[in-house]
Formats: C-alpha cells, structure tokens, sequence
C-alpha cells in the first residue's frame, strides 16, 4: 500500500457496470518528505474518505478483486477469478505516521 | 485508474485475433490541474468515448478484464466518460 492525499473525486455517469454506485477518489501519493507530488491516480473508495484526507491505496488488482469478490460474499480463491476491471483501492485512513 | 483525455484513435486491421472488434482510441494522461503529463497510451474504448472527452483508463490485468468476453489481450482500456470533477488544490 502507498501513502496518499486525497485530493478531489470524479463523477462518471457513462461507465463500466462495475463502477455503479462506487464513488472514485482522485489520490496522490506522497513521496518520502510527505509531500503529495508524481501522478495522479483513481481509486474507488471504501472508507468513507473525503478531499484532504491522508490514506492507503492499494493498488494491486487481484487485490482489489478478492476485497469486491469477498464482499459479495465469495470464497477468497473464487473472488480473485472475478472479472472486475479496478485496480486501485482506498483501504484505510490515516491516523498517525512516524518517521525516523 | 487513471485520468485521461481522448486525442485521438487508431486504426489497425493486420492484428492479433482476440483485438478484432476492439476501438482503439489515443489518450493522453491528466493531472490534476488537467493538463495532459506527456505520457500517450492507446487504449480500448468500452463506453463509447469520443475524441475531447475526459475519460477514466485501467491498465494491465484490469484492462483485460473490462470486455466482454474478458481476458482480450488488452493492456489499457478505457471505463468510464467523466461528467466532473471536483478538486482541492
């Protein structure tokens, strides 16, 4: 997962069906001094989060798949299989980070 | 996924088999002060996207996931037309 700042969303009415009902964040991720720079990227969001949060971003698409799968209440082998075209995630809010 | 401006398409008629059928559009990427960052991919159109249109792209493995019938030897495709955006800068 990567470190990100939650910097606006994006309101699609033509879209996959796989996309009904997400909402989709548009995130940057931040570099090592904590800066939000390099590119912008979507993410559907299943935290709740708004612009201004910092979050994790998942970004690995069998992951996003299993999470989706499993919501629909598959087991985690079959969930992986599903054709679902996402492959970013917002799967946590940021509290805290410390660094060194 | 990504933000991504249609700036044009691509005809190709000597292809792979699982590409017959595929519209093939040239998108630029966006940032978010919508400015296109240089890098152009030619992506598989899924919702009917035109040239000038704002679009949300996937790549690699999602891509290929977002036909129908899935698994088409794709690796960018485009999944949705935006309506707006709402950002904080």
């Amino acid at each position: 997962m990567i470190l990100c700042d939650v910097i606006g969303n994006v309101v699609m009415t033509e879209k996959s069906p796989k996309f009904i009902g997400e909402k989709i964040m548009m995130l940057k991720a931040l570099d090592n001094q904590m800066k939000a720079s390099g590119q912008l990227f979507l993410a559907i969001d299943r935290v709740q989060c708004g612009i201004g949060d910092r979050v994790l971003a998942l970004r690995e698409g069998s992951g996003v798949r299993q999470i989706i799968g499993r919501e629909q209440g598959l087991a985690v082998d079959i969930a992986v299989k599903e054709p679902v075209p996402i492959k970013s995630m917002v799967v946590a809010m940021v509290d805290e980070v410390n660094v060194v | 996924m990504n933000l991504a401006k249609v700036v044009g398409q691509v005809v190709a008629n000597q292809k792979i088999e699982g590409l017959v059928g595929a519209k093939f559009l040239l998108v630029d990427y966006l940032d978010e002060k919508n400015k296109q960052t240089g890098k152009r991919v030619v992506a598989v159109d899924t919702v009917r996207a035109g040239i000038g249109d704002t679009v949300s792209c996937v790549s690699s493995r999602e891509a290929a996931l977002a036909l129908e019938p899935f698994f088409v030897p794709i690796d960018s495709a485009i999944i949705g037309i935006v309506d707006s955006i709402n950002v904080s800068l």
